[in-house]
């Protein structure tokens, strides 16, 4: 008789509950791979390419199809013409071929001699096109009733080309330029020292500023879960709404707080707030932390109301004052989802375009990584160099979350 | 340092910075609103301050309090030293109003201010208190007045016109009497701008990307939180990762895939790619939610001869329905509010979402109140949605650690 031992390894059962786990992970696994894993491959292949907002058509062949001669009964003779060109300007098509259907009831009289006729169908073998080269296919014949009976339209037949070209972005060239304009450039170091500015103040900012709303709401009275919903729109706001009315806002010629700043007698003349360094920079700081000072008290204060009070029952008996019971009690406490917040807010404030491009496209000394990416590649057309900019600021976010993790794996909690 | 915490001192200190916080608070307030000229005076918030602030230490309270501190304010409004400095040719009817309103939120905050606070000496307790209060009633002002004011100029802007907002920026009256007549950018901007069809769009948007995300999300956020597996803990930890990835860095990519594959300007672009952004969100609060929720229901479940997926839909599913209408919410306000993937991704206007429609109306053709309707029409259902289901939101932005 065997001794009774409990099983080893991974049994039917646990196998099955593995199957179906993975099961139930793959529409959304399969989902981040084809929108988050590969077109963070691609930022990588893009930003070793010379590629232009232009380049984004692959070159091809294209042709325009006529019936010429406007013949009117049987027996007139007309020309079937297809004019052909390289859609690209610079680059080279190799093996052009053009297939397309004979039209009905039109007699070929001479055959243009790089084409043959294969029953009902012209194939035509054109070779190489240069960039931007222009051809002709004349093919001169006679119209019988056929072509007025069926009503014949030359257009009801698309012309099928081939070709092939190197397409820029699924070729083996590959450059280091991107990079070296991105390096090379002054405005580099503007870029990061504006990157590091908006992203270190406007982390801090929300914080504190956040951490008093939370001390203000932190007590019982009415209204109090209004109050907590009215200090959260503008986080719930949409953004292009909020950026806008601070734009209107602070306009230097018709903004309320320049009229207002004029009237107390703090200006003398109109501030073009989101148009001179380096003020500029300071009020999207400043937007940022008024737009995301919201999530951080509404975080604090769910921790705030999570400490047991019996902690300052005790401290009262004690004779702590109002301050040192924030300083030595609360203080403790909110550390841990202080310092979580920091580093998330510090991430996501790195990571954000869409409230700078709002408020000054990224003029006046504003443009971060994140907006440089969208000067670089749409502004100034070139794909390659914007790909440059996002793949630095993936290598950045890279040490942001190794760090990030280091500290998650001490601070339980989120 | 001793010396200086005595109620004489500290109580007309607080009084004067008080003074001016709301000397500052009634001048905005009243400019905002009438559209006079007023502004804080430094010398008469001083004189009242040390005042009211000595009258508050020697027990005068409440409405006493407050009513002095009326009576002084109305009495130097008519001197060049006011509280509140009127513009030229202001009504004595403003400068009563200003006076009272003033009076009012001096007297009777400061004196909850100074509750217990003796004319003499003051323990640390007592001073700190008088601080914390003062520092309190600052915060609620200030907070306030930063969250109310850019939206409060919004929605006046979007009711008056180009030429009355540059004659007088700061004049946001509206004249009731036009009627229907004050609503004219929200009807051209319905009218003129295809506005209804844009409201449209971003509503079914926003609600397929909410089914989109719970479809996928449900089952994985599921298999992270209950079932075991090889790679488990990693998984969970590499959602977070795809939350650190910026917007703009995988919309190049995919402007120049959906360029090659024919999918800008097209809706179904835009929904293909928005419960992609919602997916990791969604999945990090559905298994917080997930785990929490007691092992031991499904267990029964199972032992009953219910399949895992039976489970789900009649046990876990049913039990975390407060969860889903949180996730629903907050995913329907970040497709809403999107505006990044619209913008590059859609160029014809008869397919704009309402984001990309308000961004294109900030052109300097558009007069700026349609900019502000746009902006007006575009903040209310999201609000709307938000104060109805408050309690939702909040717990679903705290559960989920929220994106940026």
């Amino acid at each position: 008789m065997t001794a009774a031992t409990p099983p080893k390894g991974r049994g039917p059962l646990a196998r099955r509950e593995a199957r179906l786990a993975w099961g139930l992970l793959l529409p959304t696994l399969t989902a981040v791979m084809l929108v988050v894993i590969l077109p963070l491959l691609a930022i990588f292949w893009i930003s070793v390419k010379p590629v232009e907002l232009s380049d984004l058509r692959a070159p091809a062949p294209v042709a325009n199809e006529q019936m010429r001669g406007r013949p009117a009964e049987a027996g007139d003779e007309a020309s079937w013409r297809f004019r052909l060109r390289n859609s690209s300007p610079e680059a080279l098509i190799t093996g052009v071929t053009l297939r397309d259907v004979v039209p009905d009831g039109f007699e070929i009289a001479e055959l243009d001699p790089r084409c043959t006729i294969e029953g009902e169908i012209l194939a035509c073998d054109l070779g190489d096109f240069e960039g931007g080269a222009r051809e002709t296919i004349e093919i001169p014949g006679i119209v019988t009733q056929a072509y007025f009976d069926n009503d014949v339209d030359v257009d009801a037949t698309e012309p099928a080309l081939t070709g092939d070209a190197d397409f820029v972005l699924t070729n083996f060239e590959f450059t280091w330029e991107n990079f070296a304009l991105l390096f090379d450039s002054r405005d580099f170091w503007t870029v990061i020292g504006a990157t590091l500015f908006y992203t270190v103040f406007g982390t801090i900012g929300a914080l504190v500023v956040g951490l008093f709303a939370a001390l203000l709401l932190n007590r019982e009275f009415r209204g109090q879960g209004l109050m907590r919903g009215f200090y959260l729109f503008p986080y719930v706001a949409p953004v292009i709404a909020v950026a806008f009315s601070w734009v209107i806002l602070f306009d230097p010629f018709s903004g309320s707080v320049n009229a207002l700043l004029v009237q107390m007698g703090v200006s003398d003349s109109a501030i073009n707030f989101f148009g001179e360094r380096p003020l500029a920079l300071i009020m999207v700081t400043v937007f940022e932390i008024w737009r995301y000072f919201p999530l951080s008290f509404l975080f604090i204060l769910a921790r705030m109301q999570s400490i047991d009070t019996d902690m300052y029952e005790a401290a009262d008996m004690d004779g702590a004052s109002p301050f040192q019971k924030f300083r030595y009690l609360s203080l403790p406490q909110l550390m841990g989802i202080l310092s979580v917040l920091f580093l998330l807010r510090f991430i996501w404030t790195f990571n954000k375009f869409d409230d700078i491009f709002l408020l000054t496209g990224g003029n006046a000394g504003t443009r971060t990584l994140t907006v440089n990416v969208y000067e670089q590649a749409f502004a100034l057309s070139n794909i390659g160099a914007g790909a440059a900019v996002a793949v630095v600021i993936m290598l950045a976010l890279l040490c942001f979350s190794w760090l990030f993790f280091r500290f998650m794996s001490q601070e339980e909690g989120l | 340092m001793a010396g200086l915490r005595q109620g004489r001192v500290i109580g007309p200190q607080i009084a004067v910075l008080w003074a001016y916080v709301i000397a500052l608070s009634v001048s905005v307030l009243l400019s905002f609103t009438t559209g006079a000229a007023f502004r804080p005076g430094v010398i008469g918030a001083l004189l009242i301050g040390v005042a009211v602030g000595l009258a508050a230490v020697q027990g005068l309270r409440g409405w006493a309090l407050a009513g002095l501190a009326v009576a002084l304010a109305i009495a130097l409004g008519f001197t060049p030293v006011g509280v509140i400095r009127f513009g030229d040719g202001t009504g004595a009817g403003l400068k009563l109003l200003a006076g009272g309103l003033f009076g009012l939120s001096l007297g009777l905050p400061l004196s909850w201010m100074m509750a217990g606070c003796p004319a003499g000496a003051l323990t640390r307790h007592e001073f700190e208190e008088a601080e914390i209060r003062f520092l309190t009633g600052f915060g609620y002002i200030f907070f306030t007045a930063i969250v109310a004011i850019p939206f409060y100029v919004m929605v006046m802007t979007s009711l008056k016109s180009q030429g009355e907002l540059i004659a007088n920026p700061l004049d946001f009256t509206i004249d009731l009497s036009q009627g229907w007549g004050l609503f004219r950018s929200y009807v051209e901007l319905f009218r003129d701008f295809n506005f209804g069809s844009y409201l449209w769009t971003s509503f079914y948007v926003s609600v397929l990307t909410v089914l989109i995300t719970l479809a996928f999300s449900i089952p994985g956020a599921y298999a992270i939180a209950r079932l075991k597996f090889r790679g488990q803990k990693p998984m969970s930890r590499s959602i977070l990762l795809i939350y650190m990835v910026p917007m703009i860095v995988l919309a190049l990519p995919i402007y120049i895939a959906f360029s090659m594959l024919g999918l800008r300007n097209s809706i179904l672009g835009i929904v293909m790619i928005y419960p992609v952004t919602t997916i990791p969100v969604s999945l990090y609060m559905l298994q917080g939610y997930f785990r929490g929720l007691p092992a031991e229901i499904e267990e029964a479940g199972l032992m009953d001869g219910l399949s895992r997926l039976k489970v789900i839909w009649k046990i876990t599913l049913p039990l975390s329905l407060p969860a889903l209408a949180s996730v629903s919410l907050y995913v329907f306000m970040i497709a809403w509010n999107e505006f990044l993937l619209a913008f590059m991704l859609l160029d014809d206007p008869s397919r704009f979402t309402l984001t990309r429609g308000v961004a294109m109306l900030n052109s300097s053709e558009v007069p700026r109140q349609h900019l502000m309707a746009g902006a007006v029409i575009a903040t209310v259902p999201v609000m709307a949605l938000f104060l109805g289901l408050e309690k939702f939101m909040t717990r679903g932005l705290t559960a989920g650690s929220v994106k940026g």
